[in-house]
């Protein structure tokens, strides 16, 4: 049995269509075959929500009379792009003052999302047709033009497990990693995970209507350091970091509870980032994807004291159950993304679709089905 | 029984040997799970206190009368459940496992009991949410 989009969202319209949460679909898989999945169920909603460094926004400020062309920018202290004509700039989640290094773009975004006025200062140098060199000005969302959330790459499509061998407590973006194997960390939700439940990314590609920090945004391109190559396991996932997605919604539209700032000690500044894909299941293929489950999905431990170097593979269901072994050590795991929160996105985006609220569109530019990521040579070496 | 106390030692406190009086006195077993020193200022212990309960009850209003502060630990240790997300990078630092997370509802969770103060959480919680008073003493 295959079905269309437009079968799909035409039951979505008239209130038919049955939507599960991809943790409801593979508890289902355990008694139902694909085949019967693909009759049963049209939509599977994922979700994650986890610190994603390589996020930011745009913002543009509206003209002050008489004009500046702002080349230098701050929001509340915070340093942003300049590089933008003349009132627009691009902030970058991790962007800060090395002089506060725990408060950074990821919190003048938060703060704008939760509606807090923020400190605009500027300079430019003074043009002919852009006088001004200096201003200051407090602005909200409600004040300012466009305000939208562009995040060049977020939803690793898997991600390497964290530990640490060395004798001293490292501070990575993993979290605290304790010394002499005492703790292993791990990040994606697992069998909700966007991106492990359409593996390929056969619907996910530009335009995808997807849940963005509460709102609806886009799948606006394949996320940087797209990468198809990883070597997968033989239920078909990539282990490791593989594919990512690009993604862009309103910020005003967005809530605080699925978009927060996050500092890590010694490392910087993140945010974290909600986001919720619905998968429609259009065939057998689909239906198989989407049952994936956790014990099925495999990710490599990385030693962070040593170089990242991998110490052993694991799965998520073990990873899961508190500890797992390393070297013949048990060794306590937890996780550093949000599993609460990510069941909570694919229940809101179910919600949605159930209620007739959400379509889904399909993607006007499929991903590259090759893609691998390449190195930076260091010209002094 | 046995009770987890912090000690705050102001810079004139006493310079009788407080704990070996514990030991001596009260007979009470003092396990000192961690210890800030100023020096030449104010200094605080953390201690688990093992005894017969009328004896840690008198070995406390001993050291009262020596001019050292004693709370007990759990109110010292908190933390914003409103603003918590549950990412779980707390847990993940915390070794004696005061704070969990897991199933089924991967909600963070907090045993004051098994807390020693050790402060990781403080690092390792990325939004900041933890405060202890011990580190004001």
């Amino acid at each position: 049995m295959k079905k269309s989009y437009e079968e799909i969202n035409e039951k979505i319209r008239n209130g038919k269509a049955v939507v599960l949460t991809a943790e409801e679909v593979s508890e289902l898989a355990r008694t139902l075959s694909p085949k019967e999945i693909v009759r049963r169920v049209d939509v599977v909603t994922t979700g994650t929500f986890g610190a994603m460094c390589s996020s930011g926004a745009f913002l543009n400020f509206g003209h002050a009379e008489p004009p500046i062309r702002m080349e230098r920018i701050e929001l509340n202290g915070v340093p942003v792009s300049g590089g933008l004509a003349a009132v627009d700039t691009y902030v970058g989640a991790t962007d800060c003052n090395p002089a506060r290094p725990n408060y950074g773009g990821a919190h003048v975004i938060e703060e704008l999302v939760a509606g807090h006025a923020i400190e605009l200062e500027a300079w430019g140098k003074g043009t002919d047709d852009y006088p001004r060199r200096h201003i200051r000005s407090r602005i909200t969302l409600a004040d300012i033009n466009e305000a939208v959330l562009y995040n060049p790459r977020n939803c690793y499509q898997n991600y390497n497990a964290a530990t640490n061998s060395s004798g001293r407590t490292l501070h990575t973006y993993m979290g605290t990693l304790l010394p002499k194997l005492r703790n292993v960390s791990y990040s994606t939700s697992g069998e909700l995970s966007p991106l492990l439940n359409d593996p390929t990314c056969r619907t996910i590609g530009m335009g995808t209507s997807i849940f963005l920090c509460g709102a609806r945004g886009y799948v606006s391109w394949n996320g940087t350091q797209f990468n198809t190559e990883k070597p997968v396991n033989d239920y078909g996932i990539p282990i490791g970091g593989a594919r990512t997605i690009a993604a862009i919604g309103d910020l005003r539209e967005m809530t605080t509870d699925y978009l927060r700032a996050a500092y890590y000690e010694k490392y910087g500044v993140s945010l974290f980032v909600g986001v919720g894909v619905p998968i429609p299941i259009l065939d057998e293929d689909l239906a198989r994807d989407v049952s994936i489950r956790n014990e099925q999905i495999t990710t490599n431990v990385l030693d962070f004291g040593d170089g990242e170097q991998p110490v052993c593979q694991t799965d998520y269901a073990a990873l899961r159950s508190g500890t797992i072994e390393v070297r013949g050590q048990r060794v306590h795991t937890a996780p550093v993304a949000s599993l609460a929160k990510a069941r909570e996105i694919a229940a809101r985006l179910k919600g949605w679709i159930e209620r007739g609220e959400f379509l889904l569109t399909e993607p006007v530019r499929p991903m590259p089905e090759h893609s691998e990521i390449r190195g930076l040579k260091a010209s002094d070496e | 029984m046995t009770t987890k106390v912090i000690l705050y030692f102001p810079s004139d406190a006493t310079d009788k040997a407080v704990t070996y009086d514990l030991v001596k006195r009260y007979d009470l077993r003092i396990n000192i799970l961690r210890a800030e020193i100023e020096a030449g200022r104010s200094g605080s212990l953390l201690v688990e206190l093992t005894g017969e309960e009328p004896m840690v009850r008198e070995g406390i209003a001993y050291l009262e009368g020596c001019g050292v502060t004693v709370s007990p630990v759990a109110s010292k240790i908190a933390y914003d459940r409103e603003r918590c997300i549950d990412c779980g990078n707390c847990a993940l630092a915390c070794f004696p496992q005061a704070l969990t997370i897991g199933a089924p509802d991967w909600k963070l969770h907090f045993d004051p009991e098994r807390c020693i103060a050790c402060k990781l959480c403080l690092k390792s919680c990325p939004l900041g949410l933890f405060h202890i008073e011990f580190t004001e003493a």
